[in-house]
């Protein structure tokens, strides 16, 4: 015989355990349907691709020592640093190549950044940036190339290609973005004395002095 | 002690008295009254101290005139580039052994150095040896001698024939104070003319000639007419393997032009009279 107070405690947890899977159930689908609210949200379209645009590169010839010029469709991104970027890794691509007429490893990604900022005079070395020149947009820029460790230590050494390996992007820098008229060099964030042993990177360059006539030797 | 006289016949052939009495005597100040100066007494010890310090004198100041020759002597510079620490890039030959292009810049301005030499041109060296040489150093070796002509030469595997480099340094008016690290503006167009002179040279040895303007620390720094010669690999021309700059024939003919070209250089009076810009 079960006694009484037994039989009543079996019914009263019988129903607290209907009652707790019914509230389980209901929280369930409420998470699911939360769930899948939350994935309504997640935007589904395909990220915005910059528009192909007309960029020109400079590309050095190590046969007859010239730099020539190739026109190519790019999707070239708005900002003016990540533009730059853009344009030099193109170029450094081509150059990985095999069969190039410039042969350099490293591709792309031997630009670390590109940073533009206002230019001085011809020998900006030491003057500081004029006011007038911080405030304007349109005045001319200084671009800094910041290069990675990997890219110099794998540069072929030797005077003439690796002047030409500066030349070709100064070029290529002024010619997409007109602005730009003197570059500097870094590797790795920091100063070098030389690219492989004999080009100076410790100076200023002028994109005026590196852009050619077409087909003529810089 | 009795006072023994000796007779010494002088270049005048005029005999003069020594008087050892005293251990440095003078002549014009002898009670003969001699009026040329002359030691009347000299020791043993002072007999062999003189000859000694006039060796070492002049064997001090040889070095000092092989480093600062006379300003009115043609005068070329040779910088072998690179050395010590500093290999430079690497060169292989036909039969694939590596050679540092410091060995290859030092052998040309060796050789280079002995064609001038046996042509009556005054010659300065950065190095002699595989020792270390900074680029300010050269320069300063450069610019003592008031050199006519500054080549700086080097070794490369990319490109082919003869590589000629100018600074490209902006041309800028000569003045008494150069800065150090533009030097060579005020006579970047005399190098210019120098370059030209060294192309027709090479051109006429049948070689290939690329003429260009850098930016190399070491030049740029030169108050001379100063140009960097860069050897690539002989172009291939029909079957022939070409040559490369490792090739001791080659490096010959290269210097064989190129003491040509000096010797050119040196014959144009109106440019080498204006040894200043």
């Amino acid at each position: 015989m079960i006694p009484r107070h037994q039989t009543v405690l079996f019914f009263i947890l019988l129903a607290a355990s209907i009652v707790m899977g019914t509230v389980l159930w209901q929280l369930r689908a409420r998470a699911h349907e939360r769930l899948l609210a939350g994935m309504e949200t997640t935007p589904t379209e395909a990220p915005l691709v910059a528009p192909p645009e007309q960029a020109t590169l400079y590309f050095a010839n190590d046969a007859d020592s010239s730099l020539m010029t190739e026109v190519l469709s790019l999707p070239l991104p708005p900002s003016p640093n990540a533009r730059a970027r853009a344009v030099l890794g193109k170029l450094l691509d081509l150059y990985a190549m095999p069969n190039a007429t410039h042969p350099i490893p490293g591709g792309a990604a031997s630009v670390s950044q590109v940073f533009l900022l206002p230019a001085t005079d011809a020998d900006a070395t030491s003057t500081p940036p004029s006011p007038a020149a911080k405030s304007t947009d349109t005045g001319p820029q200084l671009a800094v190339v910041d290069l990675t460790g990997a890219f110099v230590a794998n540069h072929p050494s030797g005077l003439e290609t690796e002047t030409l390996t500066v030349l070709s992007i100064c070029a290529t820098l002024h010619a997409n973005l007109p602005r730009i008229t003197q570059v500097r060099f870094m590797v790795d964030g920091q100063p070098r004395p030389t690219l492989a042993g004999h080009a100076d990177l410790t100076r200023t360059y002028l994109t005026a002095d590196a852009v050619p006539t077409e087909g003529t030797h810089p | 002690m009795p006072s023994t006289d000796r007779k010494i016949k002088t270049a005048g052939s005029r005999i003069l008295r020594k008087n050892s009495g005293c251990p440095i005597h003078f002549a014009g100040s002898s009670r003969n009254g001699w009026d040329s100066i002359i030691p009347t007494k000299i020791s043993s010890i002072q007999r062999l101290f003189v000859p000694i310090l006039a060796s070492i004198l002049l064997a001090l100041s040889i070095p000092a005139f092989a480093q600062a020759p006379s300003p009115n002597r043609f005068t070329v510079v040779l910088d072998a580039a690179h050395g010590g620490d500093d290999t430079g890039g690497t060169l292989k030959d036909s039969s694939g052994a590596v050679t540092p292009e410091k060995t290859i810049t030092l052998a040309l301005s060796v050789r280079l150095r002995s064609l001038l030499a046996a042509r009556g041109i005054t010659v300065v060296t950065t190095r002699e040896s595989d020792a270390t040489v900074d680029d300010n150093r050269r320069a300063e070796i450069a610019n003592r001698p008031g050199a006519q002509a500054c080549l700086s030469l080097h070794a490369t595997q990319t490109g082919s024939g003869i590589h000629i480099f100018a600074s490209s340094l902006p041309p800028a008016e000569p003045s008494r104070i150069l800065p150090w690290k533009t030097a060579q503006a005020a006579w970047v167009t005399r190098s210019l003319a120098l370059a030209g002179d060294l192309n027709s040279a090479l051109l006429h040895a049948g070689m290939t000639v690329t003429l260009g303007r850098t930016a190399l620390t070491s030049i740029d720094s030169m108050a001379c007419p100063a140009v960097a010669i860069e050897i690539a690999p002989e172009a291939a021309t029909g079957s022939a393997q070409p040559l490369g700059p490792s090739d001791t024939a080659y490096q010959t003919r290269v210097d064989q032009a190129l003491a040509a070209a000096i010797l050119e250089w040196r014959s144009n009076a109106a440019r080498t009279e204006a040894l200043h810009p």
